[in-house]
């Protein structure tokens, strides 16, 4: 596997030798990645590739269910997080990710980005007023809520609930943010919103996204991964991704010959 | 040309744009034909036909261009799609400054007949270089059809030649313009001819770049001749 990410970048996670297991099915096969700090990378691949399965690694979401396991290494900023003692909820307030379908919690908006704060800071009303601001603003979502704060969650529309969920993903200040689809729900509009936002996030975070629309990975992501059946095939930057492929398998997958 | 999408209408789509721009490369090699025929014969007929025919380059260019918007705007092609539309688009391009550059010669020569008796011009040598030329371009089209780099390649180095020969065929009118200066006005004609000639060879050459880019992903333009070998290797 060619993996050429530019030599002035700054390692934020190293993937070594990575293998996952659903039970017996062998779902990721010796994974080798690093993954540039402040940028966003994109992994695509067709459905079943691991990509998702992948990207909840890197916060140990796969240890809600116990029949799946992962070997190897996962160094975030030379942390191995697989063996580390760390609580896993220090590492999630790290590595913070926002799913395929918005999930605001059933609060207000104001709650859904304080709830999460409250668990790692001890934050006084103003500072937490600041704090959701902050938040919102940065998910660019504040113009459109600062008067209803007290609302629902669940009463903003689609693209809006997600810009939530990103909010509340950042509220706690992660270093790293996972994004697992995050606008295959969303209408176009919305979309663009969030690509706005994400290109945005890269400056504070690292951001890492699975996307299955391939124009959304060369338009918001300065690397991409292309994942077929466990394997990670090719990794390089998006450009050239798109542009020259090194791989064969990876140019029939992007120019839409696969299968 | 084409290899199987998931989508054959965008096969389908690939494919007639490429015929398209097939079928304007063998209008404008006819037309450079036409326009040596009508040079060395100096044939108002001839030399009238190719320049009505240059209002067909044009529109073939138009319709091929509005062909690869529509492609573009519909498929957002990627990797060695994007590169086959942008050199379809560039070579397209070229072919029709080619076509221009064939229209132009007819245009001189009618010039010429008109401003009275024809000059017995020795047009023997024009004739040989115009042959290069319009040889290279279809080299540079079959190549195209089979997006051969190696036979792009090839006709890059043939370019050279033509220009060697150009740069002959200066020196011997400047030798004959300093011995008689009444050769100095049908020796310009032949300049301008022989200019126009090796224009198409340098279009040729042009097209026969884009078939690197399409086929090796590199932009070989402006570089030496041992760095585009080194790609095509």
């Amino acid at each position: 596997m060619l993996s050429t990410v530019s030599a002035a970048e700054k390692t934020k996670i190293a993937v070594k030798d990575l293998n996952f297991y659903y039970g017996k099915f062998h779902a990721l096969k010796g994974i080798n990645l690093t993954i540039p700090e402040n940028r966003v990378t994109a992994f695509i691949g067709p459905s079943g590739c691991g990509k998702s399965t992948l990207l909840r690694v890197f916060n140990r979401m796969f240890e809600l269910y116990p029949e799946q396991r992962a070997e190897g290494q996962i160094l975030l900023d030379g942390q191995n997080i697989l063996t580390s003692k760390e609580d896993v909820a220090l590492l999630r307030a790290k590595v913070g990710m926002v799913f395929q379908k918005p999930t605001p919690f059933p609060m207000s908006i104001y709650d859904n980005i304080a709830f999460g704060v409250k668990l790692f800071e001890k934050l006084n009303t103003t500072d937490m007023e600041e704090r959701v601001e902050w938040a919102l603003r940065k998910a660019a979502l504040w113009t459109e809520v600062k008067d209803k704060l007290k609302q629902s969650g669940s009463s903003l529309s689609g693209g809006q609930q997600q810009r939530l969920c990103i909010a509340r993903g950042i509220a706690i200040k992660p270093e790293v943010l996972l994004l697992d689809e995050p606008c295959s729900a969303l209408d176009p509009i919305s979309t663009a919103k969030v690509e706005e936002l994400i290109v945005e996030l890269k400056s504070d975070y690292t951001v890492l996204i699975v996307t299955h629309n391939m124009q959304q990975a060369a338009r918001c992501s300065d690397y991409t991964a292309y994942m077929y059946l466990g394997d990670l095939v090719e990794f390089g930057q998006t450009e050239q991704m798109f542009f020259k492929p090194t791989r064969q398998e990876t140019e029939d997958y992007i120019t839409g010959r696969f299968g | 040309m084409v290899d199987k999408h998931l989508s054959t209408q965008f096969d389908t789509e690939l494919t007639a744009v490429s015929t398209r721009v097939l079928e304007l490369g063998g209008l404008v090699e006819s037309q450079i034909r036409q326009a040596i025929v009508a040079l060395s014969q100096f044939s108002v007929e001839v030399a009238n036909e190719v320049v009505a025919n240059e209002v067909r380059v044009n529109a073939m260019e138009v319709e091929i261009d509005h062909d690869l918007s529509s492609i573009i705007a519909r498929r957002q092609p990627t990797a060695r799609d994007l590169r086959l539309l942008i050199a379809i688009s560039k070579t397209t391009a070229n072919l029709e400054r080619a076509g221009d550059e064939a229209a132009k010669i007819a245009r001189m020569v009618l010039s010429i007949i008109n401003s009275g008796a024809p000059r017995n011009l020795p047009s023997l040598e024009l004739r040989v270089a115009s042959d290069l030329a319009s040889n290279l371009l279809n080299k540079a089209l079959d190549a195209f059809a089979r997006l051969d780099a190696q036979a792009a390649l090839e006709i890059l180095k043939e370019d050279d030649a033509i220009d060697r020969e150009f740069g002959g065929f200066v020196r011997k009118l400047v030798t004959f313009m300093m011995e008689d200066p009444r050769t100095i006005s049908p020796s310009l004609d032949l300049l301008f001819l022989a200019k126009a000639i090796e224009r198409v060879g340098d279009h040729a050459k042009n097209i026969a770049e884009f078939i690197i880019y399409v086929v090796k992903g590199a932009d070989v333009r402006h570089t030496s001749i041992e760095n585009v070998e080194q790609v095509v290797r």
